[in-house]
């Protein structure tokens, strides 16, 4: 692939150039468009549950009466989507791949002298990734279609009730499906991953040096070196599973499990080996979703108040340290599971450390924000909400570190509350500002500023009314994976109105995200035109490539 | 028109403090003024924070602030302090409820969840579990967990499905599951802790208020996990010395 190209750029055919092509940006797009389809299969499906756990005898257009294991099946896709094809698909894989290798100066790529265009190293693999990654999602997808339905097992899905066919529908070909779809994705995100960690260890242009990297570039770098472990486990732990239910081995099962009635006799393994793997790669996947959000508030808060970062040094050890700690604190999923309460105790103490870290980078943004003089465009503005639902989704984390308090409230909607705030409402603000700050990168134009603002608006206010109240019914004790709250313990009734006004407000927020998707169509072919630099941004991706570098002083890449 | 329904509804929601419901064992009490200190902190820190974030808009160019880096230094480690005190605090009290034995008259009952039902068994008065079988297991024939007839100390053990407990007395229960792993979540005694096939879990509580409490499934365990409930009953030590022994009465006449 590394061949110069003989023909016209032109001439080739549009196949070579917008689909089996190793571009960096086209990959990256590709990326985006994937997690699109995944966003929006994904929010489809949570207002369905939505309805059904606010109104739960309606019967729902083009559905019918919704059954407990639909439900549950709404609630499995909906969670494997978000987390692995939204959340860490589109800022880490994706936007690494569309932006990295021009924001390392890859236009003046090291070892040549000529001006090359800019590509990832490895380029390859960074495309099978996307590839992968895609065919991951047609098999997740396509699992509400195979006999039984889709899985039910929720997003972690822990066996015995993931490894015996006969727990529940959809834990047959549904969950074969799932394995597939999860160790598919692995794959991905592995060779992604590498592609990242060999970019930025080769491809930084030539006077570079690693502490005068951007924190965006830091944040994708550090992220892959967890991926790498993270993923390898997850994708050994599939293989595990499946060898539990196809091949006769018994990682997982305990002794003896009765499943209906039918005494199942296995070798001693222990559900719980299944609940460490899971969370090994679990708690890392948290930051390896939340590195890149939090180096790009970084670097935009730095754009758009025109000064420096405060403390260069200060953030980049907050993402290292977060990247070690990350491994250290998986346990903290595990308090209620029947762990040695002593293990509990040393994985809440390590949860309170990974906090730390968290706190430098968020009293950073704040000292840069309260110096006023924000310039204050939609980027910006989605990157502000972004810090407001990190320190909300974040507030309820010191809550959940420990073993004694997190033992009444796990399981429940205060999770759910904690981590829709911190990792699917933050996250995705943090990609929306990505989208508005680069889309004149990409297409030469702006998206509307109007359109934008309205976005913003009613998104910040929509997560907030969604995702707030759901504290509440944490606290109340509503437990989650709930497909109804009748004909259930009594107390839970008188949670309806809560839950119903949650429904109200999803439907209102998702219906916000319309004018994105607007503003997208309509900029990308009247948008206004955009200057090569229109945010005055000191990255190296704004550069032009005819631009002279020797001219920037190296404290500003 | 239904927004503004949903609405009165919340406002006519009584609940107590926080929404939780009202404790009823005696770590509860020291585990619902952790929580509320803790809250209360964090809220504070989450509202101050958003208040500087909404001046930095605010604030004009001129009027900007300047945070010193000691400044930030300081508001870092204060900030560190607060989650220390609290890791202190919890740690402590988390010592006292999972890192004690239980009493030796406790109440010893052995829980099992099974899709998508929980069943109590009391040892009888012989004071030990009979052996089961998972090849005797017949919920519909009345041998849910599977008791072995073949073994005496099998024939006085009670099996119920409602976990009846003395009040002011310690209750230590084992935890175990046949199929699935599944959530034991006693709200009101602010207990979790999962039921996982092939181990058994163990912890004590003391309920210190009577009544019937909720308990529920707290770990998606299939398609009825949402009904998967239970009551336990808190009653006087004189009531719980005659249930047991009626019970114990039609245990005999068997």
């Amino acid at each position: 692939m590394t061949k110069p190209e003989k023909s016209n750029p032109s001439s080739r055919s549009w196949l070579r150039r917008y689909v089996f092509t190793t571009s960096h940006r086209v990959v990256g797009v590709q990326y985006l468009l994937v997690a699109l389809a995944a966003v929006v299969a994904g929010t489809l499906l949570s207002l369905l549950m939505r309805w059904h756990l606010a109104w739960s005898d309606a019967r729902l257009p083009g559905w019918g009466q919704v059954k407990p294991e639909d439900y549950l099946a709404l609630v499995t896709l909906h969670g494997t989507l978000m987390i692995f094809f939204v959340v860490t698909a589109a800022p880490q894989n994706g936007l690494a791949s569309l932006i990295l290798p021009e924001q390392l100066g890859g236009k003046y790529a090291a070892g040549s002298n000529e001006k090359t265009s800019a590509r990832m190293a490895l380029p390859l693999l960074n495309a099978l990734s996307v590839w992968l990654t895609a065919l991951a999602l047609l098999v997740l997808l396509a699992t509400p279609f195979l006999r039984g339905g889709a899985a039910i097992s929720g997003w972690t899905s822990y066996p015995p009730l993931s490894a015996v066919p006969s727990a529940g529908p959809g834990q047959g070909h549904g969950m074969d499906g799932w394995l597939l779809a999860i160790a598919l994705f692995c794959l991905g995100s592995l060779c992604s991953a590498a592609s990242v960690i060999a970019t930025v260890m080769t491809r930084r242009m030539g006077r570079m040096r690693w502490m005068e990297m951007p924190l965006t570039a830091w944040s994708w770098f550090v992220a892959a070196c967890m991926a790498v472990p993270a993923f390898s486990v997850l994708l050994a732990a599939c293989g595990m599973l499946f060898g539990d239910r196809h091949l006769g081995t018994s990682f997982f099962f305990p002794p003896i499990d009765v499943v209906n009635g039918v005494v199942l006799h296995h070798a001693a393994g222990s559900p719980l080996l299944w609940q460490n793997l899971f969370w090994f790669f679990g708690h890392p996947e948290v930051y390896i979703a939340a590195l890149p959000a939090m180096g790009l508030t970084t670097t935009l808060l730095v754009t758009f108040s025109g000064r420096r970062i405060l403390n260069y040094r200060a953030m980049v050890a907050s993402t290292i340290a977060i990247g070690l700690l990350g491994f250290a604190v998986w346990g903290h999923h595990m308090f209620v599971s029947g762990m040695n309460p002593y293990a509990s105790r040393a994985f809440g103490l390590a949860t309170i450390a990974i906090a730390i870290p968290s706190t430098v980078e968020v009293i950073q943004w704040l000292a840069t924000i309260l110096a006023g003089g924000l310039r204050r465009a939609t980027p910006l503005l989605f990157t502000l909400g972004y810090v407001s639902l990190f320190i909300t989704g974040g507030a309820t984390g010191p809550i959940l570190a420990q073993p004694v308090l997190d033992s009444y409230v796990h399981n429940t909607f205060f999770v759910v509350a904690h981590f829709h705030l911190i990792m699917g409402m933050a996250g995705v603000f943090a990609l929306f500002a990505a989208i508005y700050y680069w889309f004149p990168l990409l297409t030469g134009r702006l998206m509307s500023e109007r359109l934008g603002r309205w976005h913003f608006w009613l998104s910040l206010i929509g997560a907030y009314a969604v995702f707030f109240p759901m504290h509440f019914a944490g606290l109340a004790g509503e437990p989650r994976h709930y497909s109804q709250l009748t004909g259930t313990a009594s107390y839970l009734e008188s949670l309806l109105p809560l839950q119903r006004w949650i429904t109200v407000a999803a439907f209102v927020l998702a219906a916000a995200q319309l004018l994105f998707l607007w503003n997208i169509l309509r900029s990308f072919r009247r948008g206004d035109a955009a200057s090569g630099n229109p945010w005055n941004a000191s990255t190296l991706e704004w550069c032009s490539a005819d631009e002279d570098l020797e001219d920037r002083p190296a404290a500003s890449f | 028109m239904r927004t503004v329904r949903i609405a009165i509804g919340l406002l006519a929601l009584r609940t107590p403090f926080w929404w939780m419901p009202r404790a009823g064992s005696l770590h509860a009490h020291a585990i619902d003024s952790l929580m509320r200190s803790s809250l209360f902190a964090l809220l504070a820190l989450c509202v101050l924070a958003q208040v500087l974030l909404v001046a930095g808009i605010v604030l004009r160019r001129e009027q900007r602030a300047r945070f010193s880096p000691a400044w930030r230094w300081a508001a870092t480690v204060a900030v560190a302090l607060l989650f220390v005190w609290m890791t202190i605090a919890a740690e402590e009290l988390w010592s006292t409820i999972r890192l004690t034995r239980a009493e030796p008259h406790a109440v010893q009952v052995e829980v099992t969840g099974v899709q998508f039902q929980w069943y109590f068994r009391y040892p009888g008065p012989d004071g030990i579990y009979g052996k089961t079988k998972p090849e005797l297991i017949d919920a519909a024939g009345g041998n849910p967990l599977g008791l072995d007839p073949s073994d005496p100390r099998s024939h006085d053990d009670i099996v119920s499905s409602v976990l009846v407990l003395p009040v002011d007395r310690q209750a230590n229960l084992q935890l175990r599951a046949q199929d699935v792993v599944h959530g034991f979540f006693l709200p009101a005694m602010r207990v979790m802790q999962n039921a996982t096939p092939g181990r058994v879990s163990e912890f004590h509580l003391t309920p210190n208020r009577t009544g019937d409490y909720a308990i529920v499934c707290s770990q998606v365990c299939g398609l009825g996990h949402y009904r998967m409930h239970a009551v336990l009953r808190v009653v006087s030590a004189q009531q719980f010395a005659v249930w047991m022994s009626q019970r114990e009465a039609a245990q005999a006449e068997r």
